[in-house]
C-alpha cells in the first residue's frame, strides 16, 4: 500500500509541471505586454516596469523564477490590484468557494447515490423510466442555463429566497448556489449508481445471500453498496472538475466573491498573473484530489494495488 | 431506427432550418438597434415573435443567428477533434507497444486537467477571434474519441486485410489512411453527435461570461447572459434563449445515445 501510494505520488508529479509549463507559456507567448496602454510609455519606464517584474529576462529563466516562487507558495503580484499579491487573492476568495462546493459534492453523492440505487432497485419501472430521462436532463442542461432559472422562479417570482450573495444573512443564501451546482452532478452520479448496481446485483454473492433469506435492503446496505460505488468513485475527479468550472458560473450569477469571480475578472482585466496564478492553484487542487481518489480506491479495492 | 433517433433528429434539423431561414422570413435585422421598441414582450404583431432586447433588437433574428453561430461552432469544433482524435487513436492503436503505451497515458494525463480554464487563458492571452474559439474546442474534445478510436483500432489491425497489406508491403501511414480509417468511419459518427453537444456547452459557457463572441454577433450563451440582466421586467429575453439551448443539448445527447444503441458498438470507457 505504501508503494503504491509513493508510486501514485511520484506519478503525479510530471503532470502537475506539464500543468505549469503548459499556463505559463500561453500566458507568456501572448502578443503584447500586461502593461500595453492606449498611449505609449516613455522606453525608459517600459524598460523599469520591465524589470520590476523580471519580465527582461529569458524565457526559461522567468519559468524557474516562478516554480522557485511556487514552492515557497509565492504565485507573484497581480498586475491589475497592485497592493495584493496572487496569493493572498487566492487566499481570500477560495475559502468560500471550497465551501460552496463541498457542500455541493455532498450533496450529489447522498441523492445521487440514493436515488440511482432506487431506480437500480426498480428497473424498468415507470419510476425508473422518469428518473433516468429526468436525469438525462438534468445532464444536458448548463449551470449557466439553470441558475438564472432557478433565480427566476424561486426569487424573483416566488420570493422564496434571496437572489443575490449581498444583502442578505441567514442560511438561505446558501440554497441556490448549492442546489445548481450540485444538480448536473445528481444527474451524473444516478445514472453511474444505477448502471453498477444493476451490474452488482446480479453477480452471484448477491443471489447467494438472498438465498440465505436475507432482505433486499440488507443486501444492498451490507453486500452491494460497496462494490458498487466503484465507478462513483473514480468519477469523483471528473466531479470535483465540474463543480469547480460550475462555481466560476454560479459565482458570477449570484455576485458571490468567490475565486471563480476573481478568475473571471482576471480574465476580462487580462491580469495575467492572476489568471495564471488561479489556473495553476485549480490545477493543482484537481492533480491532489484525484491522487486522493486514486489511493482511496486502492483502500476499497485492494487487487489495484497489485497491477 | 429507433423513434428517439426519428424525434430528435427531426426536431434538430427543425431548429437548424428556422436558424437558416430565419433572418430571411423576418422584416427584422439583427444588428439594427432601435430606442423605440426596448424590450417588447413577444408578439405576433410586427412578427415580434420572441420579443426585443435592451437595445431594441429583434429577439427572434438575434436567437436565430444564434442557433447559427453555435451550431456552425460546434460541427467545426467537433471536426478539428475529430481530425486530432482519429489521427491521434489510430497511431497509437496501429503502432502499438510503447509508443501506445507513452502516447494513452499522455491522454490520461491531459484527462485530470481543467481544460476549460486552459481555454479561458488562451482566450486572455490572444485576441479573441473566432477561428482561435473553434481551435480551442476542438482541441480540449479529441480525448474521447482518441480512445474509442484506439480501441477499435487494436482490433482491425489484427484482421486479414491489414495483414495482406503489410505482407504485400503497403506503408504504415498509408495502412493507417487506406485501410484502417475506413473502417472507422461508423464508429466516429456515433462519436461525433456526442462530442456536438460538448462543444455546444463550451462555446456558451465562454460566450455566457463575455469571453466568447463579440457584438453585434450573438451566441446562445451571450443571449442568456443578455437575459440575465432584464430577467425581472423581461423573462422572456432569458426563458427562450435558455429553453432553445437546453432542447438543443438534449437532442443531441438523445441522439447520441440512441444512435450508440442502434449500431451497437461497445460502451465508451
Amino acid at each position: 500500500m505504501l508503494r503504491y501510494t509513493l508510486l501514485r505520488i511520484l506519478g503525479a508529479i510530471p503532470t502537475l509541471l506539464l500543468v505549469i509549463a503548459l499556463a505559463f507559456l500561453m500566458v507568456h507567448a501572448a502578443p503584447g505586454g500586461p502593461f500595453d496602454a492606449e498611449r505609449r510609455l516613455p522606453p525608459e519606464v517600459e524598460a523599469n516596469i520591465a524589470a520590476v517584474y523580471h519580465l527582461d529576462e529569458p524565457l526559461p529563466q522567468q519559468f524557474l523564477r516562478y516554480l522557485g516562487g511556487l514552492v515557497r507558495g509565492d504565485l507573484g503580484p497581480s498586475y491589475r490590484y497592485r497592493d495584493y499579491t496572487v496569493s493572498e487573492l487566492i487566499g481570500s476568495a477560495f475559502p468560500l468557494s471550497l465551501q460552496l462546493g463541498a457542500m455541493a459534492m455532498l450533496l450529489a453523492l447522498l441523492l445521487g447515490v440514493s436515488a440511482g440505487t432506487t431506480a437500480a432497485l426498480r428497473q424498468g419501472s415507470n419510476f425508473d423510466r422518469f428518473l433516468m430521462g429526468l436525469s438525462m436532463t438534468g445532464i444536458s442542461i448548463p449551470v449557466f442555463v439553470i441558475a438564472p432559472v432557478l433565480v427566476l422562479l424561486f426569487a424573483v417570482k416566488l420570493q422564496w429566497l434571496p437572489a443575490g450573495w449581498s444583502g442578505s444573512s441567514g442560511p438561505g443564501k446558501y440554497v441556490l448556489p448549492v442546489i445548481t451546482l450540485a444538480l448536473p452532478q445528481i444527474a451524473y452520479i444516478a445514472r453511474l449508481t444505477r448502471a453498477s448496481m444493476i451490474d452488482v446485483l446480479g453477480r452471484d454473492f448477491v443471489r447467494t445471500a438472498r438465498a440465505q433469506g436475507l432482505g433486499m435492503a440488507t443486501v444492498v446496505r451490507v453486500h452491494a453498496l460497496k462494490p458498487a460505488m466503484l465507478p462513483v468513485l473514480s468519477y469523483m475527479g471528473p466531479a470535483i472538475a465540474a463543480i469547480l468550472t460550475g462555481s466560476v458560473v454560479v459565482e458570477e450569477v449570484f455576485g458571490i466573491p468567490g475565486l471563480g469571480q476573481f478568475f473571471v475578472t482576471g480574465a476580462l482585466n487580462r491580469d495575467y498573473t492572476l489568471v495564471l496564478g488561479i489556473v495553476v492553484f485549480y490545477a493543482s487542487l484537481i492533480v491532489a484530489l484525484n491522487l486522493v481518489v486514486d489511493i482511496l480506491y486502492a483502500v476499497i479495492d485492494p487487487r489495484v494495488r497489485y497491477r | 431506427m429507433s423513434r428517439v433517433i426519428k424525434v430528435t433528429g427531426i426536431l434538430l434539423l427543425g431548429v437548424g432550418a428556422a436558424a437558416v431561414c430565419a433572418p430571411w422570413l423576418s422584416p427584422h435585422d439583427y444588428a439594427t438597434t432601435n430606442f423605440g421598441s426596448t424590450l417588447l414582450p413577444p408578439a405576433f404583431a410586427d412578427f415580434r415573435l420572441f420579443g426585443t432586447d435592451d437595445l431594441g433588437r429583434d429577439l427572434f433574428v438575434r436567437t436565430m443567428m444564434g442557433v447559427r453561430i453555435t451550431l456552425v461552432v460546434a460541427i467545426v469544433a467537433s471536426l478539428v477533434s475529430l481530425v486530432i482524435g482519429v489521427a491521434y487513436g489510430a497511431i497509437a492503436g496501429y503502432v502499438g507497444g510503447r509508443v501506445d503505451a507513452v502516447m494513452m497515458r499522455f491522454v490520461d494525463t491531459l484527462y485530470a486537467l481543467p481544460f476549460i480554464f486552459f481555454v479561458i487563458l488562451l482566450m486572455v492571452a490572444f485576441e479573441r477571434n473566432f477561428l482561435l474559439i473553434f481551435v480551442a474546442i476542438g482541441a480540449i474534445n479529441w480525448l474521447d474519441m482518441a480512445r474509442i478510436v484506439r480501441g477499435q483500432t487494436l482490433s482491425l489491425r489484427e484482421r486479414e486485410f491489414v495483414e495482406a497489406a503489410r505482407l504485400t508491403g503497403v506503408s504504415t501511414a498509408r495502412i493507417i489512411l487506406r485501410h484502417i480509417a475506413p473502417n472507422l468511419i461508423g464508429i466516429v459518427i456515433v462519436y461525433i453527435t456526442l462530442t456536438v453537444p460538448q462543444a455546444i456547452l463550451v462555446e456558451s459557457f465562454l460566450s455566457f461570461l463575455g469571453l466568447g463572441v463579440q457584438e453585434p454577433q450573438t451566441s446562445l450563451g451571450a443571449l442568456v447572459n443578455a437575459g440575465v440582466g432584464h430577467m425581472e421586467g423581461a423573462s422572456w429575453a432569458l426563458l427562450i434563449p435558455a429553453a432553445l439551448l437546453a432542447l438543443i443539448l438534449l437532442c443531441f445527447n438523445f441522439l447520441g445515445d440512441g444512435l450508440r444503441d442502434h449500431f451497437d458498438v461497445r460502451r465508451s470507457r
